[in-house]
């Protein structure tokens, strides 16, 4: 069983999965459970002054499904924590008392002034938790009182309140980062910029899950209105990914420690992220879905993942992130063509409605519904592999070096040549 | 008190009332829209679907599944309803197994196909329920039609001409309309009086009279149909059964299976229908299944199935053997009928050697008190002047007879094949090109 002990900027844990911010960990009866069950971590339900804020008392969630009512999103208009401050750190110090081998990290969130940070942070540190996380990424609610991603969306204010912090607390300062900008790149510079001792992203995303077609409300509808929520879940992991990746291969940002959030559901997209550079991950949505349990088959999944490969958990991290590049350093020599397994195939034709009617009319149609590629069209999209429900039927296979495309007549050619380098390129550079 | 399983001879009431309520119960259940919601979800929206080709009414099954998946099941009904105008039935008395769902993808790549039967019958059941009739009637063209036979030929037919217009006049030798989904197959198929209910609802449509009690060659004369009426469709169904070719076949203990299920089906709570205490069925369709079943639904002690040929050859889906096994029946397969004695039936053993049947010398006695034979129906009064083929009114593809101005469908006809849902396409197809013919247009 591989070791799964993690150390996130000096943060310990005995794995990494951490609890993100968010309504599980909200109180001491919910994070004494995660913890029984497993978890590494929890980042503690985003604290603020007193009075405490409130929450609707109509519905908090909207949700996308997929077959099977499989939750694939999840959206919130819940704000942060509804309880006096008093007993979050009083909860925060009794259960880090209790599990000292997990990590502890506390989120806040207070008005975007000096004094605030300045007061709320010895308080923290009272309470021995091990790192703060500054939440910078809510959309919904905070926000318009000028917190959360009204502050990430300002790079020059994240950088300013990084440093506040840095200055009034001991504490390794982790700053989580809202998707709801044009390029992650600028708000993680400045967290690095202010001192920051890592990021954490994304937060959600800003969202309307669905809207009812009787009462015309945005869903979730609080008495016939609704008010844009965070989204999370399956649905945000792409995004998230690229954002992670981003950071993580910015040359100014490369060495800031990273923890993943966004749709982690199983150990499988935990690796993805910890393979693009983050440090650990943290989970909310398969959680608030599944119970705590599912943090047993992250931490089986990963380990036998982890002894398979022969990898350590340090050898994961990031073993990914090189191969994230432009578009345009991607090989153009490299040629491949769709290729149906006809033993696999339920001849269920969708390959042939995806091809014929949306793409490159690559795929042939026999009377007893053999489905076959035709090479002198196939670019090697890919729609017919995505569109499958057979896994592996469709696969796409590399031509050889000197082999001839039928497609262009043209052969494969050995070298690796991008588009900057493409004759059709303005901008290119003839070889010398 | 009472009879029963072990009451000797031929007696009713071996069961009583609840049992037997119970034991003749729905055989699928509704589903509830949430496992509705989960069967549609497996449909792969095949292109040009395997599904729709297998089936005789060319339903556009992924289009009616995704309209049920996305919440909209009265869309769903209409589509099916626009290929097949008895698709409550056919969502019932299909097999399934060897068309739609046998061509389904799912049934390639995990041997469990989309439930097509049971999402059909949840939309047409949710529009009939609401006793919505998504069609109407177009201007009436003057013409008249008529139509001989309510089954499902005939009020495919019937339904299809009214909707286009004309005026049709339905015959049947009955008293009630429904033919074979009235008279002929397991309760268990089709309760709550659904056939009735379907014929009521199909007659919505308007433009259509019926006219029961009504038999060719008895009360009524093609010849002077064809006077009275425009055109004439030709769908009374098979009204003669084969005979049992043996010694003792006229035994006073054999009895024909469809009259069995018959009268089954027209009894109130199927407390007055005698079954035996050991009763043989002799065939190997689903008309032999449906007997076997219900018989010892009704609490028959044992109930023999027995086939000449072997398990292959049965005409009866694998399905329907599986449904009879786990009622209690026995099916013995390669035994033909030698002679009906005072005992039961005297069996030969058979097997199939290059194709053909030989006995094999063994034989075998079943005890028996009922003997009902289910080999097959004639037609058995055909009106003269049209050519047959092979017993059966001979007809194009179109439905078109050897005689102008009448056509036929269903099993009357060549292309009859037993099942509801051939009958309803040919009695579709055939007022098609009866309307084309009727407008000028053929």
């Amino acid at each position: 069983m591989a070791d799964l002990r993690s150390e996130f900027t000096g943060v310990k844990s005995p794995n990494p999965f951490w609890l993100a911010s968010a309504p599980p960990t909200d109180k001491e009866y919910n994070v004494r459970r995660a913890f029984e069950a497993g978890w590494g971590g929890v980042v503690w339900k985003t604290l603020g002054f007193d009075p405490h804020i409130v929450n609707v008392s109509g519905p908090r969630y909207g949700a996308i499904w997929g077959a099977d009512r499989r939750l694939l999103g999840l959206n919130n208009i819940e704000l942060i924590t509804d309880r006096p401050l008093e007993v979050n750190l009083r909860e925060i110090k009794q259960v880090k008392r209790d599990y000292p081998d997990r990590a502890m990290i506390v989120s806040l969130m207070v008005p975007c002034e000096e004094e605030p940070w300045k007061k709320i942070l010895p308080l923290v540190e009272e309470t021995g938790a091990d790192a703060v996380e500054l939440n910078f990424g809510c959309p919904h609610g905070m926000s318009e009182r000028g917190m959360g991603a009204a502050v990430g969306q300002v790079p020059d204010y994240i950088e300013m309140v990084t440093r506040w912090c840095k200055q009034h607390t001991r504490m390794p300062v982790i700053v989580k980062l809202t998707p709801n900008i044009t390029d992650i790149r600028y708000p993680a510079r400045a967290a690095q910029a202010g001192g920051a001792d890592a990021v954490s992203l994304i937060n959600t995303v800003s969202s309307i899950t669905s809207v009812n077609l009787d009462s015309f409300s945005p869903e979730p509808s609080i008495d016939g209105k609704g008010s844009h929520g965070g989204y999370c879940g399956p649905a945000v992991k792409p995004i998230a990914l690229n954002m992670v990746a981003d950071i993580a291969r910015d040359a100014e940002t490369a060495n800031l420690p990273i923890s993943g959030i966004g749709g982690v559901t199983t150990w499988r997209d935990a690796a993805e992220f910890l393979a693009l550079g983050a440090g650990n991950v943290q989970v909310c949505t398969a959680a608030m879905t599944y119970g705590f349990k599912i943090v047993q088959e992250m931490i089986s999944g990963l380990s036998q993942y982890l002894d398979e490969k022969e990898m350590s958990l340090d050898d994961l991290i990031g073993r990914a992130t090189p191969n994230v590049t432009d578009w345009q350093y991607l090989n153009l020599n490299y040629v491949t063509k769709a290729k149906i397994d006809q033993d696999a195939c339920i001849k269920c034709g969708r390959c042939y409605a995806a091809c014929e009617d949306t793409s490159h009319q690559a795929i042939s149609m026999s009377a007893d519904r053999v489905f076959e590629v035709i090479d002198e069209e196939c670019v090697a999209c890919n729609l017919c592999v995505n569109v499958c429900p057979v896994e592996d039927c469709i696969t796409m296979v590399e031509m050889e070096p000197g082999e001839v495309d039928p497609r262009t007549g043209k052969v494969v050619e050995e070298e690796y040549a991008n588009w900057t380098t493409h004759p059709n390129n303005p901008s290119a550079q003839a070889a010398e | 008190m009472a009879n029963d399983m072990f009451t000797p001879g031929v007696v009713a009431g071996r069961l009583d009332a609840e049992a037997i309520a119970e034991n003749f119960s729905d055989l699928h259940g509704q589903y509830d829209p949430h496992e509705a919601a989960v069967a549609a979800d497996r449909c792969y929206f095949c292109h040009d679907a395997p599904c729709i080709t297998a089936c005789p009414t060319d339903i556009d099954i992924p289009l009616f599944i995704r309209q049920i998946a996305t919440g909209t099941p009265e869309a769903a009904a209409k589509t099916i309803f626009d290929s097949n105008i008895l698709g409550g039935m056919c969502a019932r008395v299909c097999p399934t197994e060897t068309l739609c769902e046998e061509a389904c993808v799912r049934e390639a790549a995990e041997g469990k196909p989309v439930e097509i039967g049971r999402l059909q019958r949840h939309a047409t059941d949710t529009v009939m329920r609401a006793g919505l009739h998504p069609f109407e009637r177009a201007t009436d063209t003057g013409k008249k039609v008529a139509v001989v036979g309510a089954g499902p030929a005939g009020l495919a037919c019937a339904h299809r001409l009214a909707m286009k217009g004309h005026s049709v006049d339905v015959y049947d030798a009955k008293p009630k309309g429904g033919g074979l989904n009235e008279y002929g197959i397991a309760a268990y198929k089709a309760v709550n009086d659904f056939a009735q209910s379907e014929v009521d609802w199909l007659l919505k449509i308007g433009g259509i009279t019926m006219h029961y009690d009504t038999k060719l060659g008895e009360t009524l004369d093609l010849a002077a149909l064809q006077d009275s009426h425009d055109a004439v469709f030709l769908g009374m169904g098979l009204g003669g059964v084969n005979a049992l070719p043996v010694q003792g076949g006229d035994d006073g203990k054999v009895m024909n299976a469809v009259d069995f299920i018959a009268g089954l089906r027209q009894s109130k709570d199927k407390t007055d229908i005698e079954v035996g205490r050991r009763v043989v069925v002799i065939g190997g369709g689903m008309t032999a299944v449906d007997a076997a079943v219900q018989a010892k639904l009704l609490g028959a002690e044992q109930v023999t199935m027995a086939y000449r040929r072997g398990k292959d050859g049965m005409s009866a889906s694998e399905y329907e053997q599986e449904l009879a096994t786990s009622k209690g029946v026995r099916i013995l397969y390669n035994a033909a009928p030698e002679a009906i004695t005072d005992a039961g039936v005297e069996f030969a053993y058979t097997e199939t050697v290059n194709g053909e049947l030989r006995m094999t010398g063994e034989t075998q006695q079943i005890e028996a008190d009922m003997v009902l034979r289910a080999i097959g129906q004639t037609l058995s009064d055909a009106p003269g002047g049209l050519a047959l083929e092979r017993g059966k009114i001979k007809v194009d593809d179109a439905g078109a007879t050897s005689v102008p101005g009448i056509w036929a469908g269903g099993d009357c006809a060549t292309g009859g094949n037993d099942l509801t849902v051939t009958a309803v396409a040919e009695g579709r197809d055939a007022a098609e090109n009866m309307h084309k013919s009727l407008m000028g247009e053929g």
